[in-house]
C-alpha cells in the first residue's frame, strides 16, 4: 500500500491509500478518517471516507493546505500504528433476488449490457465461474459485506465482500449507464454490491430487491426517524434471500411503521478476520441468529 | 403571508448557502450555484448574506405578493418586471401586496438569484433550506417550484429600494469563459501530451448543465498511460476504485467528455479525474450557458488562493457599500 496525496483544487485534499480494494485499504481509511474527526482540526468542514481512499474538505482562509496536509501525514503515521479494532453493528438486509421489477428494467435497458440475450444474474454467473444462478445467489447471500463508503447519492452504501481474493465477485459495469434503476435496487459494480437509495440512473448489474427503505428524507420510516440514512462506513451488512411472500409482507409491515430491522452489536477485528475468515463470518453469522 | 406561484419558470428552487457536513453520507452541500450572485442579491434586500432565495434557471416565475417586500434580482440577466414595467437588476425595489413580479427572456448567464425581505421560510432541512431534488430534500417538499405553490416569507424589515451593485462588482460571463483548476487527483493516468491538450482545446458547454455538474464538449479526447487495472477498478482505463469526488473536480468518463461536479454533485463514483476547478471559478460556472466556448486555465495552489482572496475583496466591497 502506497499512500498519495494531492489537493483537489484549494478546498481538498484527495488521498488515495491504496490504488487497489481491499479491506486493509478501506480500515487504513476509516482509522485515519477517525482520527482525523477525533482531532477536531479547525477549518475542517468535510471527512469522507471511501472504500480504499478518503477525502477532506477545508476552509483555506482558515487553516493553510500545506499545514493540513503535513496534519493529515502525522494522522497517517500514527494509524498505522494502532490495531484495527471495529466496534460496530451487524445488520441483516432481506433481498428478493430476480425479482419481477428489476427484471423489468434489465430488460428494458438491455442493448446497453454486455450480454443482451440473458440476465444481468446470468451473466454475473457466468463470468463468476458459477453453475448456476441459484449457486451465484448463495455466494452472494453467504458471506456478509462490509460497508466501506457511503454516497454517489444520499444515503447509497457500497459494500465488499468478506471473503479472500479468489472468491470475490467482479462483474463490469453496464456498457452504457442505464437512466432508470428501481428504487431500493441490490447492485453490483467492479468487486462492490451497493443499494440504489433512491430511483434513477446508474451502471450497476441488477441482482435483486429489499423491501427495507435506507434513506427518508420525511424521516417517516419507524428507524429513519432520528436520522433519515441509515448506514454509516464500517457497518456489516448479511443479505438474507427471501422469496415473494415475505418480500411482500415485508413491505406491508414497513408501510404500516411495524418493520424494524434486525442489528446486532458487534466487536470486528482485521487480524482475526485475516487469521480465519470462515470463523470470524460465522460468529457474525452467531450474532444475528445465535447458535 | 406570502408569495404565491402563478408560474414555476424552467426549474426554480429554493437555495440558500447550503448543507455542510453530510457529503460522507452522499449528501451534497447544494445551495446557490453562484453564490457570489446569492449573497448580493440578499444584502441589497436587507437580508442575512444565507438568507434563503430563488434561483431561477434560464427563465424567470411569476409570483404574486400576497405582502409588502423589498426585492433584489442579481446573478444572471434576466430582467425584472413589477406588473409589466421594467425594474433594475442588481439593485432593491420595493413590491406591494397584490402586486405581480415577472421577468423578461434571458439576455446573459444562466440563474439569477431573487432575493425577497424577509427570506423564504421554508423548513430547515439538516440545517439549511436548499433544495436538493436527486434526494428529495429540503426546499419546498424536496423539489423544484411548480404553479400553485405558496412560499412562506420570514420576518424581516423591508430595506430601503435604490440600494445597488455597481457595474464593476456584478459578475457575469462573456462569450467565452475560462475555468482556471489545478491538475491533480488521477493527473497521471493520462500522457504529457494528452494534459497539454486538455488545456489548449476550446470545449464547449453541453447541454446536460445542472446543479449536479456541467458536461464538456468538442476537445480532443484524452490518451490514457497503460496499466494493468488495479482489483476492483473495472477495465475501463478511465475506471478507478471508487472514490470520493471533490466539489469541481474534472471527470473524464471514457476519456471523452469532462465533467465539472457542482452544488448537488454526486459524492463519489467509479471515474478517474484530472484536477479540480479551483473555488474562485465554482460560482462562474452556474452562469454559464449551453454551447459556451470554454478553456480550462492550469494554476497552482497560490494562484488559486490569490484568486479566491480576489473574490473575497469584491465581496467585502458590496458588504462596505451596503452596510
Amino acid at each position: 500500500m502506497t499512500t498519495r496525496y494531492s489537493f483537489g483544487g484549494d478546498e481538498h485534499i484527495f488521498v488515495e491509500v491504496d490504488e487497489e480494494m481491499s479491506l486493509e485499504a478501506f480500515f487504513k481509511s476509516l482509522s485515519i478518517t477517525n482520527a482525523v474527526r477525533e482531532s477536531r482540526i479547525e477549518g475542517v468542514t468535510e471527512i469522507c471516507p471511501a472504500n480504499a481512499s478518503y477525502q477532506i474538505k477545508f476552509d483555506p482562509d482558515v487553516i493553510g493546505p500545506d499545514d493540513l496536509l503535513a496534519k493529515l501525514k502525522s494522522l497517517e503515521s500514527a494509524a498505522g500504528e494502532s490495531e484495527a479494532v471495529l466496534e460496530t453493528r451487524v445488520i441483516e438486509v432481506p433481498v428478493y433476488y430476480n425479482d419481477p421489477w428489476t427484471h423489468e428494467t434489465l430488460m428494458r435497458f438491455r442493448e446497453r449490457h454486455q450480454d443482451p440475450d440473458g440476465t444481468d444474474l446470468d451473466y454475473a454467473a457466468r463470468i463468476n465461474n458459477f453453475n448456476s444462478v441459484d449457486a451465484f445467489i448463495a455466494a452472494h447471500s453467504g458471506a456478509p459485506w462490509f460497508v466501506t463508503m457511503v454516497g454517489f447519492v444520499a444515503g447509497l452504501p457500497f459494500m465488499y465482500q468478506m471473503a479472500d481474493r479468489p472468491h470475490q465477485i467482479e462483474v463490469p459495469k453496464y456498457l452504457r449507464p442505464r437512466t432508470d434503476t428501481p428504487k431500493l435496487t441490490v447492485g453490483y459494480g467492479g468487486c462492490f454490491s451497493c443499494i440504489y437509495s433512491v430511483r434513477g440512473a446508474g451502471g450497476y448489474q441488477m441482482f435483486g430487491i429489499t423491501p427495507m427503505p435506507i434513506f427518508d428524507p420525511k424521516q417517516e420510516t419507524s428507524y429513519l426517524r432520528d436520522f433519515m440514512v441509515f448506514f454509516k462506513p464500517g457497518d456489516i451488512v448479511k443479505f438474507k434471500p427471501i422469496d415473494r411472500a415475505t418480500y411482500d409482507k415485508d413491505v406491508a409491515e414497513v408501510e404500516a411503521g411495524r418493520f424494524t430491522p434486525l442489528v446486532r452489536d458487534f466487536t470486528f477485528s482485521l487480524k482475526a478476520f485475516q487469521n480465519d475468515i470462515d470463523g470470524t463470518n460465522a460468529k457474525i453469522g452467531e450474532a444475528l441468529h445465535g447458535h | 403571508m406570502a408569495i404565491n406561484v402563478i408560474s414555476p419558470g424552467l426549474a426554480t428552487s429554493v437555495q440558500d448557502l447550503g448543507r455542510p457536513g453530510y457529503y460522507h453520507l452522499g449528501i451534497p452541500i447544494s445551495g446557490g450555484m453562484d453564490r457570489y450572485a446569492l449573497r448580493a442579491a440578499n444584502m441589497l434586500a436587507g437580508n442575512d448574506e444565507a438568507a434563503a432565495v430563488l434561483e431561477a434557471v434560464f427563465m424567470g416565475p411569476e409570483l404574486a405578493f400576497t405582502q409588502d417586500a423589498t426585492v433584489a434580482v442579481t446573478g444572471a440577466d434576466l430582467p425584472p418586471k413589477l406588473d409589466g414595467e421594467a425594474r433594475e437588476s442588481w439593485t432593491s425595489f420595493a413590491v406591494k401586496a397584490g402586486q405581480v413580479l415577472s421577468f423578461d427572456y434571458l439576455k446573459g448567464g444562466a440563474r439569477a438569484y431573487i432575493a425577497v425581505s424577509g427570506g423564504i421560510d421554508v423548513p430547515l432541512a439538516l440545517g439549511s433550506r436548499s433544495t436538493y431534488t436527486l434526494g428529495a430534500l429540503g426546499g419546498l417538499d424536496g423539489r423544484n417550484l411548480l404553479a400553485g405553490d405558496v412560499l412562506p416569507l420570514g420576518a424581516g424589515t423591508a430595506a430601503a429600494e435604490g440600494r445597488s451593485v455597481p457595474a464593476k462588482l456584478r459578475r457575469l460571463p462573456g462569450a467565452q469563459a475560462e475555468l482556471r483548476a489545478m491538475p491533480g487527483l488521477y493527473w497521471h493516468r493520462i500522457t504529457e501530451a494528452s494534459g497539454r491538450r486538455f488545456f489548449e482545446d476550446t470545449w464547449k458547454v453541453a447541454l446536460e448543465a445542472d446543479r449536479i455538474g456541467y458536461r464538456f464538449r468538442d476537445g480532443r479526447p484524452l490518451e490514457f498511460v497503460e496499466r494493468t487495472p488495479p482489483f476492483g477498478a473495472g477495465s475501463d482505463p478511465s475506471n478507478i476504485v471508487d472514490s470520493c469526488y471533490p466539489y469541481g473536480s474534472i471527470q473524464v468518463p471514457g476519456g471523452t467528455e469532462p465533467i465539472v461536479l457542482h452544488r448537488d454533485a454526486v459524492s463519489g463514483g467509479g471515474y478517474f479525474m484530472v484536477g479540480t476547478v479551483i473555488s474562485a471559478d465554482m460560482d462562474f460556472i452556474g452562469q454559464l450557458q449551453p454551447h459556451t466556448p470554454t478553456k480550462f486555465v492550469s494554476v497552482d495552489m497560490a494562484a488559486a488562493l490569490a484568486a479566491r482572496h480576489d473574490r473575497q475583496a469584491m465581496l467585502n466591497e458590496i458588504r462596505a457599500m451596503l452596510a
